[in-house]
């Protein structure tokens, strides 16, 4: 069939990743298509309908301060908000939202649909074409042809999808929609390594079998934090969410059926996630717990659905309405969708240069659960980045390379790309080594001045964000000078708070450095302090009272950076490098790092390689300059 | 740049000996280690030129020695750069390198001042090659020193340290990121007391950690077997004098008698064990104990059996509890008629023959400490460097601990702690290599039940 249109730009998938790729790719200038298998699927939640989380909510966070749309899309259509781990300090607080599932979709199908330059096209892609090592454009199921210049894949669990419940296994994709079949095959035939992992997801349940008096309620934050910097509306909780646990009796139940289960039966071969086991496997690898918690929460306002987190399963379904019911609250539940473990195919993420283009094929880009990952913000963090760079390269700009103490993103893509994965990688705090800077409530100091340079984020925002940075500094400075003079009042609330109390004059910066005071707690005794909004006395706090901690996580990413800025060019022979021991030498053109920085990550590659490559480069460089000199 | 020291000049019994130290603190290290004659002040001192003056270590007068200053851009590696040329004693020059050492200079690694000269400008090109080779060597010493590290019992106690760590991490971990899971809170004082414990440990271990050994001892070595089957006239043969008392009545060796041997170019530090037999003598018991302590706790084991008599019950109570790795079953006396075949010693990959009362058979030992240690590829330096390394590591942890223990006190909030905790962790698990983002993920995943 003929080529019926040309694309700069073509996106397989639009699901959290294709979807911020699309919609970058296009506000950056690219004409794009959106390829779907089904328009009703547009940024589907198939599995928990939140938003956020620990870790995940710093990676909204930076997607809006980069100019993606998650945040804002998340804002719009929430039902009940949480701040988490509050009290155990900033670089851990996350904002976690209950999402209507039905209504995030309608959100971005709208804002997809109303984008310039983007087109949204329901059909499977069936093929990558290729024009050599150059990824050339598309053909559906139906045929046709659409050419384009760059190709992101981001085919989420669709790509061969097959679903598990206890005996019984059929190809799907999520939620019942059609897998994609074929596209796999002129992927391996373009040379890429395809793996397969596995993923599941529990049952959702009807309300009216729930008996909410035996749950314990869990109610939102009076105070909202939005997940968008650009949200300024007062946000208020609609629903609430129950807690639930397991008994001796469901693990009973769950005992005594295990060899229904294909993962133990042996039929999954694929490897799922660690951090996301299913019920059967919390029961089989923790033996000894007595109880494991779950969570019932709302699926949307229109719909009677609830979700049960911690409830993930592939045993049939028998055995899952028999199980839920020994637990207190449930015990006459109506099981409306089953749970189900998920197989799919996906990528070796060492096969992508930390730009997610494919290091062997031209303009070819991976993201989301393709990459190896698990999670809607993963992936929609992997799909900005891989829209950025296809408009990037497309325009022959400088692509966009976030590193490690840039942002949890860049650590994300750092670890996918530099020592890949081998279960889904979901993003951790503790996989930071730099947590303190990379806060949720800084990700605009640190992502939105890159943002605007690229062209994401709009004129007005980085206008905001700017006066935003004025007041802050303004405030440090002030906050840095004000002398608080010692006075009854003053000592009693130090007392009050539980730290001693001064009896010469001191800072102010000096006292919001103590655990136990806070810049808004001592603005009775700051008579000249001005009005600000709350974003802006949060940074004042944090920058003062961290200051130390920050100067020593700074220490480090200098040292880091040093590395990093040592580039290696991506054609080198390491066979050639003498010195170069032959395990690093067989990672190194493996992973083929853009860094020695990258390069010295690299598991098998030690610090006297790292002294070798530094000593190449060097002789390089001169060599280039005796060149230039004649 | 960190500052590095080491003995430039080949190791033996030369006229004289130079210790350079390069980096940015080289003068005021050697400002610590060297007092110039007169009135003279390291600080102040022009570049090329030269003092005379002594090294002086604890107090006490080293040697008298000339110091040499550069300054950085204008020495070989391009930094601050202080040589101190002393008498040139292996002895002497190993306590200069110490001192230098001991006041904040820390052990080059081969081939490092080549490598700082040549990133600095000062090499040309064509010396490239050169640099390369050195940092070659380099890293497989630190490979080999790394594989030293790891057998060491300073190590595993780092080890204990880094695994508490560890949990300690992962359980903070697991909580922060699964702040909604049924996961108990990580309690303050449970943290204070897993840090303050790690600090006392490390403390510890650098209290007791003397830098000396390596150089007097070379590989802890214990002679073990039944009464009279020749022990102590094995090690005099070792030692090519009598140092054991030897005579014909068993359990004349009571307690361990230590000793170093030069063999085939190695240091061995030799132990002669009280015999290892059931008795009945209070005294000689606790010989007996002691040796058995020394099986464990040493590098090598020199099994001696009589090859002349049959295994005795005795004898294969101490067979089985030899770690075979690093035991050579000596078979004695092979001037009379054997009636021990290697046969009798499965699993045991070095079984030699010697007679120690004739001293033949050295070479038979000086063969099977070749294939034990690969003598040729056992170099001093890489023991040291393995020392260093690891006492650098647990200096770091501990200032960080420290810091984490200061942050807990005064009420920080818990990521802040954490960072702390997270640094001392990295040094200590440099030593194997591991991150600890990775190794704190791993544990999370493995010890504690979290997910959807």
């Amino acid at each position: 069939m003929p080529e019926i249109e040309n694309f700069d730009v073509a996106v397989i998938g639009a699901g959290h990743a294709g979807c911020e790729a699309a919609l970058a790719a296009a506000r950056l200038g690219m004409k794009t298509a959106l390829f779907t298998i089904s328009l009703d699927c547009i940024a589907n939640m198939p599995c928990n309908p939140s938003i956020g989380g620990t870790a995940k909510g710093h990676l909204v966070r930076e997607i809006d301060a980069l100019g993606g749309e998650m945040g804002k899309a998340a804002d719009a259509t929430f039902l009940q908000s949480r701040m988490l781990n509050l009290g155990r300090g900033p670089a851990v607080h996350s904002i976690r939202v209950q999402s209507d599932r039905v209504k995030y979709h309608t959100y971005m199908k709208k804002t997809v649909e109303a984008q310039e330059n983007l087109y949204l096209k329901q059909a499977e892609v069936t093929a990558v074409l290729f024009d050599g090592n150059k990824a050339s454009g598309v053909r559906t199921k139906l045929g046709t042809i659409y050419s384009a210049k760059a190709v992101i894949v981001s085919t989420g669990t669709y790509l061969n999808g097959e679903v598990h419940v206890g005996t019984v296994s059929y190809p799907s994709g999520p939620d019942a929609v059609s897998p994609a079949t074929e596209l796999t095959k002129s992927l391996v035939d373009a040379g890429i390594a395809i793996r397969r992992f596995k993923t599941g997801t529990p049952a959702r349940v009807h309300r009216r079998s729930i008996d909410f008096d035996k749950l314990e309620r869990q109610d939102g934050d009076e105070n909202i934090v939005p997940l968008s910097f650009s949200t300024d509306r007062k946000l208020e909780n609609t629903v609430s969410c129950y807690v639930a646990y397991t008994n001796e009796e469901t693990h009973r139940v769950i005992l005594d059926n295990i060899d229904k289960s294909p993962i133990y039966s042996g039929r999954i071969h694929a490897i799922g996630p660690r951090y996301c086991p299913s019920i059967e496997d919390k029961i089989m690898r923790f033996r000894d717990r007595e109880r494991h918690q779950l969570f019932i929460e709302p699926m949307g306002t229109d719909t009677d659905e609830f979700y049960l987190q911690g409830m993930s399963s592939s045993l049939p379904e028998d055995v899952q309405l028999k199980f839920l019911r020994t637990i207190k609250g449930l015990e006459r539940v109506e099981i409306m969708r089953n749970a189900y473990a998920i197989e799919y195919d996906c990528c070796d993420p060492t096969e992508l240069l930390p730009t997610l283009e494919f290091k062997k094929i031209d303009g070819l880009f991976g993201a989301g659960q393709f990459n190896g990952t698990s999670g809607y913000e993963e992936a929609a963090a992997q799909g900005l980045v891989a829209g950025i760079n296809a408009a990037l390269k497309l325009k022959g700009r400088q692509q966009l390379l976030l590193d490690r103490a840039s942002s949890y993103i860049g650590t994300l893509i750092d670890d996918l790309t530099t020592k890949g994965c081998s279960d889904p990688y979901r993003m951790l705090t503790s996989r930071s080594e730099y947590r303190l800077l990379l806060r949720q409530d800084n990700a605009d100091i640190r992502l939105t001045p890159i943002g605007y340079e690229i062209g994401l984020v709009p004129r007005e925002t980085f206008d905001k964000f700017c006066e935003k940075q004025r007041l802050v500094k303004q405030e440090i400075e002030r906050v840095r000078a004000v002398n608080v003079p010692p006075s009854e009042e003053l000592a009693e609330y130090f007392e009050q708070m539980g730290t001693e109390k001064i009896t010469t004059g001191a800072k102010l910066a000096q006292l919001i450095k103590r655990p136990q005071l806070t810049y808004d707690g001592l603005k009775p005794f700051d008579k000249d302090r001005p009005e600000l909004p709350f974003a802006v006395r949060e940074q004042v706090e944090l920058q003062i009272k961290y200051e130390g901690y920050i100067a020593i996580q700074l220490e480090q990413v200098e040292a880091m950076r040093k590395l990093e800025v040592k580039k290696l060019p991506p054609d080198i022979d390491y066979t050639q490098i003498k010195g170069l021991r032959l395990e690093a030498i067989e990672k190194l053109a493996k992973i083929r790092p853009l860094s020695v920085g990258q390069a010295s990550r690299i598991s098998g590659v030690n610090p006297a390689d790292v002294g070798v490559l530094l000593v190449w480069l060097e002789q390089n460089r001169r060599r280039e300059a005796g060149k230039s000199d004649d | 740049m960190s500052t590095i020291c080491a003995i430039s000049t080949p190791q033996g019994a030369g006229g004289i000996s130079v210790i350079r130290i390069s980096g940015d603190d080289a003068i005021s290290v050697a400002e610590r280690v060297f007092v110039p004659f007169g009135n003279k002040k390291v600080a102040e001192m022009a570049g090329h030129t030269c003092v005379y003056g002594r090294v002086v270590h604890n107090g006490k007068t080293v040697d008298d020695a000339l110091l040499t200053v550069f300054l950085a851009p204008k020495s070989y590696t391009g930094e601050n750069t202080a040589e101190i040329s002393c008498h040139g004693g292996i002895y002497v020059t190993k306590q200069v390198l110490r001192a230098c050492l001991e006041n904040g200079a820390q052990l080059a690694c081969a081939g490092e001042f080549t490598k700082r000269a040549f990133l600095n400008g000062k090499l040309s090109l064509t010396q490239a090659e050169s640099v390369i080779e050195t940092i070659t060597a380099s890293g497989e010493q630190s490979l080999k020193s790394a594989n030293l590290t790891r057998e060491g019992r300073l190590f595993e106690r780092i080890k204990s340290v880094s695994d508490g760590l560890v949990t300690l991490l992962s359980g903070l971990a697991a909580w922060n990121d699964y702040p909604d899971e049924d996961i108990p809170a990580v309690e303050q004082s449970a943290i204070k007391n897993t840090l303050e414990s790690s600090v006392s440990a490390l403390s510890e271990i650098l209290k007791n950690y003397d830098r000396g050994r390596i150089f007097r001892h070379g590989i802890d070595t214990a002679i073990v077997g039944k009464p009279n089957v020749g022990k102590s006239t094995l090690m005099n043969m070792l030692l090519g004098y009598n140092r054991s008392i030897v005579t014909d009545i068993a359990g004349t060796t009571r307690d361990i008698v230590e000793e170093s041997a030069n063999i085939g170019g190695v240091t061995l530090r030799l132990s002669d064990t009280a015999g290892i037999h059931s008795t009945g003598d209070e005294v000689e018991s606790i010989g007996v104990q002691l040796a058995k302590n020394k099986l464990y706790g040493c590098d090598l084991v020199l099994a001696v059996f009589d090859s002349a008599s049959p295994l005795t019950d005795d004898d294969r109570e101490l067979i089985s509890s030899l770690p075979q790795g690093k035991t050579v079953i000596v078979l004695n006396k092979s001037d009379l008629s054997p009636v021990l075949s290697a046969d009798e010693f499965e699993g045991f990959s070095h079984i030699v023959e010697i007679s120690a009362k004739n001293s033949l058979g050295m070479s038979n030992i000086e063969n099977a400490l070749e294939d034990i240690f690969r003598l040729h590829s056992f170099d001093e330096n890489a023991v040291i460097f393995a020392n260093e390394r690891q006492k650098a590591c647990a200096e770091s942890a501990l200032s960080f601990l420290t810091q984490a223990i200061g942050a807990l006190e005064l009420g920080e909030t818990l990521d802040a702690v954490t960072i702390m905790i997270d640094k001392a962790c990295d040094y200590l698990l440099e030593l194997t290599g591991e991150k600890v983002t990775e190794t704190v993920v791993d544990k999370v995943f493995a010890s504690f039940c979290v997910g959807k």
